[in-house]
């Protein structure tokens, strides 16, 4: 069970770091699905999002002037919201299985 | 990869979402019997990592950029079921607290990402495994071409909606050339991704890795045999 906790606290770090300072590095570049949607003629077709004005709109907080923060605390918070949903989901559907059998 | 509203039209999407919402719930009743108090934490670890990654976009060509999608890598590590899963909330959380991804477009999204990605990776991964000697470097190969496949597959789910429900009317054959141009350069850094990422867990915590499970069954059952 040690073993298992250093594992989940290393991964849980390395998802940290990742976004909440790797992502500062990444290409601002559209991404593949933007490109081919602006070169044939369809990207003009896109709607603005129903939560663009929100909080946490495009990877930013909204609030937060410096542009690293913004956008590693946006995603230092979706690092934290992704594991807590994703992980009482799993557990809840562990326990499921166990209640079952 | 995520489709924003206005690409593809209501109805279109309606059954997108319909598609979708009846593969949660199948993958919901398969994730069951795969998760155990080892692999349920794994599973949402899974997750974290797989949102993590996706906001680091590489460059590919000029002035294109490309992203894990994490669908082979999810499928390789927990299942393909518990896979879906995963894909599935980082979609939601993107969606919901990022404004990534349309909200009426996101049955769409989990159509391509959670299930195509998933499991076309998925099933690339068993035949390469099945190809090539049973150790673990072999698991990493067929990690690589899991991850490389799945990407174009994805964007071909796009193509298909496009060519069902898209509000603009361009030829489709020219919208899958580009599409599947671009995505398969994509699906080199998802290879190399999902490959480096499946190594890391094969090297520390073999005995989680649900791809690699399958092997030390098959060759415990020859032993018997």
């Amino acid at each position: 069970m040690k073993k298992q906790n250093i594992f989940l606290i290393v991964g849980f770090a390395i998802s940290i770091f990742l976004a909440g300072v790797i992502s500062n590095y990444a290409s601002s570049s559209p991404d593949g699905l933007e490109k081919v949607a602006g070169d044939i003629g369809f990207l003009k077709d896109a709607k603005e999002h129903a939560n663009a004005d929100k909080l946490l709109a495009d990877y930013g907080v909204k609030g937060i002037e410096n542009e690293r923060l913004s956008t590693g605390a946006a995603g230092v918070i979706g690092v934290i919201a992704t594991a807590g949903v994703s992980t009482g989901l799993f557990l809840v559907l562990r326990r499921k299985n166990g209640a079952n059998k | 990869m995520h489709i924003p509203d206005g690409f593809i039209d209501i109805p279109t999407s309606l059954a997108f979402a319909g598609l979708s919402a009846s593969g949660i719930a199948l993958s919901l009743k398969g994730a069951k019997s795969s998760l155990d108090e080892k692999t349920a934490p794994l599973a949402g670890l899974t997750a974290t990592f797989i949102f993590a990654v996706q906001m680091l976009n590489f460059p590919v060509a000029a002035g294109t950029s490309g992203h894990l999608l994490g669908g082979a890598l999810a499928a390789v590590l927990v299942g393909p079921w518990a896979a879906s899963l995963a894909l599935t909330v980082v979609l939601l959380m993107q969606a919901l607290l990022f404004a990534d991804g349309g909200l009426s477009a996101l049955g769409l999204n989990i159509f391509n990402m959670s299930f195509l990605g998933v499991w076309v990776g998925y099933a690339i991964f068993i035949i390469v495994k099945k190809l090539l000697p049973k150790n673990k470097s072999s698991i990493s190969v067929a990690a690589f071409l899991a991850g490389l496949i799945s990407v174009p597959c994805a964007a071909a789910g796009f193509v298909l909606q496009y060519a069902i429900g898209g509000t603009a009317t361009f030829s489709i054959t020219q919208v899958l050339t580009a599409m599947l141009g671009t995505h398969i350069l994509i699906g080199i850094g998802e290879g190399f991704i999902t490959a480096l990422a499946v190594g890391a867990v094969m090297a520390t915590r073999s005995d989680l890795v649900y791809g690699y499970k399958g092997t030390t069954q098959i060759l415990e059952t020859r032993v018997r045999e």
